[in-house]
This record gives C-alpha cells, structure tokens and sequence, in this order.
C-alpha cells in the first residue's frame, strides 16, 4: 500500500515537473478578434519554428476586448503574457503598473528611430513628450476610405455629375467633395445611397469617425499636455466639423445607426453605397474576391482634407505591451527582441500585419503590395489620436452620450452639443484632479 | 413536530451505521449551501455596499478613500442617470403589459378544448428557451430595413425600427414581449385550468354575460398567479441589459443596466457603480414589495 502511495506522488511530481517546465517555453499574447490577430498567429509560429517558443495569440470580440483585459489586469492575473492594446489604455494601463516599463528596451534598439513617429507617439509612449515608453508598435492602423471605383468610373455618372457640381468625378480631393459625392450617389429608390460612417456609440467608432472630420478642420480635441478643453472642443472649427459629420449621416443607408467595421464594409460588397469609412486593417477583405464580389471594381483613398487643407486621419491600432503580471517576462522580452528585428517586420507586412516600421513602410515593394499600402503609407504620418489619459473611457462615453443624438437623432446643435461636451470634460478632469 | 421528525433516527439505516443522526445529514446538507450564498452573495453585497460610499477604481492601484453619500448625491442629480431610469421605466411598462395581454389573452385562447393543444403549448413556450443574445441578433435582422421580413411583411418599406430614436425602446419591447409572453400564458393557463368548472355552470344558469362572467370569476381567481407572473416579469425587465444591449446602441434604449456596465467595466468607476447598483437593487425592492402586498390582498379576497 505504502509503496503505491509513494509511486503516485512521485507520477503526480513528475508531471507537475514536467508540466512547469512546458509553462515555461509558452506565451499567450491577448488581442482582439479580427484578421491581424490571425497573422499575428502566423507570425508567432515562425518564432515557434525558429526558437520552440510556443506562442498563442488569444482573442476575444472587439467590444469585450477592453474589458475582459482589464478585469484580468485589476485581478492581477498571469493569463496573459502580452497584450497588443489599444492606444488610449497606455494611461489606465501604465499608471496602474500593469504594463511593464519598456523605456530601456525601447532606447536600446532605438525604436523612436525605426518605427513611424505617429506610432510611437500614440502607441507607445505616456505621458505625452516624456519619454517613457510602455508598448513597441506592433499593428498601425488609421481610418481610410473605400470608394465603389466602378461607379465612379461610370461614363454616364461621370457626365450627369459634373453637370450638376461643374467639377469631375473623382477621388474626393476635400471633404466638400466627399459630401458632394455622398450626395450624387444618394438613390434610395434604387437601393443605393451615398456613403458609409462610422455611427456604432458602444465604444469608439463613432467618436473615431467624428474625429476624421474634427482632425481634418484643424480641430483637434484639447491640449492634452495640460487638460485644457474649453475653446478647444467647442471650437469654430470643431462645429463646423461635427455638422458636416451629421450631414454625411443623411446619405448613409437606412438603419445606418449602429454600423462599425463590419457594416461598413458590407456597405460596399452589398452594393449598398458609393463609399464608405473604415479602418485600414479590414480592407484586406475588400480585395479578396472571395469576401468582396466588387473586389475588382473597389478602390481606396486616404481621409480628405478639410476647408483649410488641413489634412488627418483617426488613429487605429495597437502596440504590444507585456503585462507586469507575467510570469513568463523575460521569454517575452526575447520574443519582442525577435518582433522588432527589420526582418521580422517585414515577414509581419507581408503575412498582411501593417507594420509600423519606418523602412517597411517607405519601401516600394510595401506600397504596391496591395491597392490600399500606399493610402495606408501617406495616413499614417498624418494621423492624432484620442485621449490616452486614465480616465479616457469615461471621455469617451461623455462623447458618445453628446454627439450620438445629434448625429443620428437630429437633437440640438453642434455648438450646444460641443459645449455640453467641454462642461463634462472639465467635470471630469477637476473630479481626478488633472485641472484645478 | 419538525423536531420528532429530526430526532428519530431508524437503527437500521446507515446513516445509524455511521453514527449519523438526521441533524447532521440536515446540516451537511445545508451548511455548505449557507456557506456557498454567504460567500458568494452576502459577502459580496455587503463589501460593495461599502465601497459605495468610496471613489475605488478597480483599474488603478489607488486606494480607496471614504467620500460619504457623495457617489450617491452625485448620481442622483445626475440627469443621465434619471433619463436612464425614466427609459427603464416607460421599458418596464410597456414590456410587462404587452406580455400579461399577450400572454393571457393566448391562455384564455388555449383554455378550451381544441386539437393538438399540447403540440400547440409546447411550439409557443420555444421562445423563452432560446438565449437571449441568439435572439437579439435575429430580431435585428427581422428589423432591418433593407432586407429585414417584418417590414416585407407588414408592408412598411424602409421603416427604421431601430435607427428611430422614437421606435427602438418598442422594437426591443416588442422582442421581449414575443420571447416572454409564453412564460405568463403558461402561469395563466395553469391558473385558468385551477378555476372550478360548477363556477361557470352556476354563472351561465343565472344568465351571465362573458365579460360579466370574465371580470367576477375568471380573472378574480387567476390573479394571484398572474400576479406572480408579474412579479417576475417586472424584475426581469427591470435588470434588462442582453436585448436591449445587442439590439441598438440608442441613447433613447439605455437602460440602467446598460448604463451600470459602462459605468463598472467600461469607466471601471468601481465605487460609483456599486452606489448605482444599490440604487437599482433599492428600487427594485420596493417595486416588489408593493406588489407582494398587492398580491397578498388579492389572496385575502
């Protein structure tokens, strides 16, 4: 009897052994649900291949990814070992310790100098200008656009449009253009309409859609070094961009209430509308003809410009962190070792991750590699992001709260709307004790 | 007499055998059930109720420091959180109303002797069993406006039921009174069939009229289970969040539920949701509380 007893806990030893040591050469990194995360996948099998580093990308819906990251983070768990963030956590994320300090990392490969500075000013470092980094750049993404190239290459349409607005139809060069456009291509008896935006308020994707219009005015959202808003938010310009938004809502398909990447680009392979708003990193299906039956007959362009010429776009995108609460940090680290070499990138570009390396995106080969690369290249050296201070979520769904029932509800003005805005941002900055 | 019960103890059995007596199989049985609520829900409840008077944020490593009833003035002036309230409400409303009428009126329908009543009870009682996010997402493309059947069916082109800031609180209203009317004709059916038959017999030989037999005999007698229903029904759609969440994200369809998950996993303002979700539970309390006294009237009559 004693001699089975002792033979069990020495099997039940073994394999706890054994079972430590697998943990050990394993990594999980979090993402959301979507292509990139596949490629990523893909990637990290390469690693795997190269190193016997088994590395799981583990995914989850867009609209639970913040907060299942969250609440292992506040719980301290070690689920994860990475996680690839979004910009607007590295506040919440890094004051609350639970991303790791990459500062050193960052500066011993010289990051700031290889990656696009749009990327590591918003995916990387907080606070703003200080030179702490908690993430490397990993998937660049902005908003673009996607445009029904055979509709606009119509003869027909071609001639009774610049009959009506007495200039050529084409690419929108600004975004009375793009309005203008939305306008001619707006046919609800024939089941077609103008254009596609962002308008779902459950996250960020109407405020990110908001954004491309307030960017591009020359607005921008507050001076986010010292939590000013006022003057800022409720600006001219800022007014005059939120109305030209909601007036982009009117030629949107109907029920275009709660549309975010997945509507949009239905708008176009349901032969819905003309144009239509999206992120970068969902454009791979549009040319896939398997996901876009007008694949051949789509075509993308970069946010317009504004009235001024100003011209920007929504950040999208993610750096990758590692969580403080790992206890695998040091194979993390050499798995970022690994991510940042030239090379790496470049197989991530290729796999279709957007890379956010400086040389992979300026070279020709990236930029013909698909219709929309270049698009992509011109966006992401021209693009600003949201607040990225702790509380952010809860700026954001003050904007929503604002902004949604104008644009889609007709409710108020842009300048009440804008005000409101600015009273609850100053409200909320004063209650963390950002402004006196 | 409980005690008698609990004290004899059969010699034979082998709970005898083992020295067991019914008092320590009672308390094994419920002890670790008392623990598991006291760990699981009292706890709980009564550390968050604490927190309640904090500004905790579970994001931060921040600790958390006592602010009084400020969470709770502060919610309370809030005019987002009473609209929120307002919409749960007008919710509440409609949607339990919509269900006791549907539901009853398919009891009554039901409570007759017609063929394959079985088959029948058993195909209308399959919404309830579907998940609630399963049919969220397909009343949402019955609602679509391009190509959704209910305004192929209804003739109505391209009506926006949940794009119409006006429409959506009834659209998702109107999915939760298709899934859960089922559940009240089922508590009414099982009340209708309790009413003695002689009742009518004595009604009809006095030549009362069907309304006159419905108001006195019919409805006074089912009342208390319908009741109940009610009462289930209204905590339901008091607490909605899956439907209503999935459906639409308009401003006019936010109801407190929805509003306490931003609050706590979007905002991560841990002690200000748990004020808001002491604020819910109170109301919720008392809407009950006044029904149970209802109820308890209608039982006495």
């Amino acid at each position: 009897m004693r001699k089975t007893l002792t033979g069990m806990l020495a099997g039940i030893g073994f394999s706890l052994a054994c079972g430590t040591s697998a943990f050990a050469a394993e990594l999980t990194i979090f993402w959301a649900e979507w292509d990139p995360a596949n490629y990523l996948q893909e990637l990290a099998n390469l690693y795997e291949a190269e190193t016997g580093v088994k590395v799981t990308v583990e995914t989850t819906p867009w609209s639970d990814f913040q907060t299942k990251a969250f609440t292992e983070f506040n719980a301290k768990g070690s689920a994860y070992d990475m996680v690839v963030g979004d910009s607007q956590w590295l506040g919440a994320a890094s004051e609350a310790g639970h991303y790791v300090d990459l500062t050193d990392f960052f500066n011993k490969h010289k990051l700031s100098e290889t990656m696009a500075p749009a990327t590591v000013k918003y995916y990387a470092e907080y606070p703003s200008a200080s030179g702490k980094y908690w993430a490397i750049p990993a998937e660049g993404d902005a908003v673009g656009w996607s445009y029904r190239k055979d509709w606009f290459e119509d003869p027909k349409e071609k001639e009774s449009f610049k009959a009506k607005y007495g200039y050529d139809l084409d690419v929108p060069k600004d975004w009375k253009q793009l309005r203008d456009i939305a306008e001619f291509f707006h046919r609800p008896d024939q089941n077609r309409y103008g254009i596609a935006i962002y308008t779902d308020n459950s996250y960020d994707a109407m405020v990110m859609g908001v954004e491309n219009a307030i960017f591009s005015w020359g607005g921008e959202l507050g001076d986010y070094a010292n939590y000013k808003v006022d003057g800022i938010i409720n600006s001219d310009k800022n007014v005059a961009a939120l109305e030209a938004y909601k007036e982009l809502y009117k030629f949107t398909p109907p029920g275009w209430a709660k549309s975010f990447f997945i509507e949009d680009n239905q708008a176009i392979t349901e032969n819905l509308a003309a144009m239509s708003m999206n992120y970068f990193a969902f454009f791979p299906a549009l040319v896939n003809e398997a996901s876009n039956p007008n694949a051949k007959g789509t075509g993308f362009f970069a946010n317009p410009a504004g009235p001024s010429g100003d011209q920007y776009a929504a950040l999208g995108g993610q750096g990758i962190s590692i969580v403080s609460y790992s206890q695998n940090q040091e194979e993390a680290f050499k798995f970022l070792e690994w991510f940042v070499k030239d090379e790496t990138q470049k197989k991530w570009a290729e796999l279709g991750g957007y890379t956010c390396n400086k040389a992979v995106l300026e070279s020709a080969e990236f930029q013909n590699a698909t219709p929309y690369n270049k698009a992509f290249y011109e966006t992401m050296f021209k693009v600003k992001d949201f607040w990225a201070t702790p509380e952010y979520a809860e700026l954001l769904i003050q904007m929503n709260q604002r902004v949604y029932p104008f644009i889609t509800g007709d409710q108020g003005t842009a300048k009440e709307v804008l005000d409101s805005l600015a009273a609850d941002w100053n409200a909320t900055f004063k209650k963390y004790n950002r402004v006196q | 007499m409980a005690t008698a019960v609990l004290t004899r103890l059969d010699p034979q059995s082998k709970a005898a055998a083992r020295g067991w007596s019914d008092l320590t199989i009672r308390n094994v049985f419920i002890i670790p059930t008392i623990l598991f609520l006291i760990v699981f829900n009292i706890f709980p409840l009564i550390y968050s109720l604490g927190y309640s008077f904090t500004d905790f944020r579970a994001s931060t490593n921040s600790a958390a420091n006592f602010i009084g009833l400020q969470n709770y003035r502060e919610l309370l002036n809030d005019p987002f959180i009473w609209s929120n309230f307002a919409i749960t409400a007008k919710y509440v409303i409609v949607s339990v109303a919509g269900q006791v009428l549907v539901g009853f009126g398919t009891a009554m329908l039901l409570n007759r002797d017609i063929p394959l009543k079985g088959l029948l009870t058993t195909l209308l009682l399959l919404p309830m069993m579907l998940s609630m996010a399963v049919v969220g997402l397909f009343w949402k493309l019955l609602y679509d406006p391009s190509f959704g059947i209910i305004n192929y069916a209804l003739g109505l082109g391209k009506f926006e039921w949940l794009s119409n800031p006006d429409m959506a609180l009834y659209a998702v209203a109107i999915t939760d009174i298709w899934m859960w009317s089922p559940f009240v004709m089922l508590l009414s059916l099982a009340g209708l069939s309790a009413v003695p038959k002689h009742l009518y017999e004595a009604a009809a030989i006095d030549r009362a009229g069907p309304l006159y037999t419905f108001f006195r005999i019919t409805l006074p007698l089912v009342a208390p289970i319908l009741m109940i229903a009610i009462i289930f029904r209204t905590m339901e759609a008091f607490k909605t969040f899956d439907l209503a969440y999935i459906l639409t994200s308009q401003p006019t369809t936010e109801v407190i539920s929805i509003r306490l998950y931003k609050m706590a996993f979007q905002e991560w303002q841990t002690g200000r949701s748990c004020a808001l979700a002491y604020i819910v539970l109170i109301m919720i309390l008392a809407i009950t509380n006044i029904y149970v006294k209802y109820l308890n009237k209608v039982k006495e009559r």
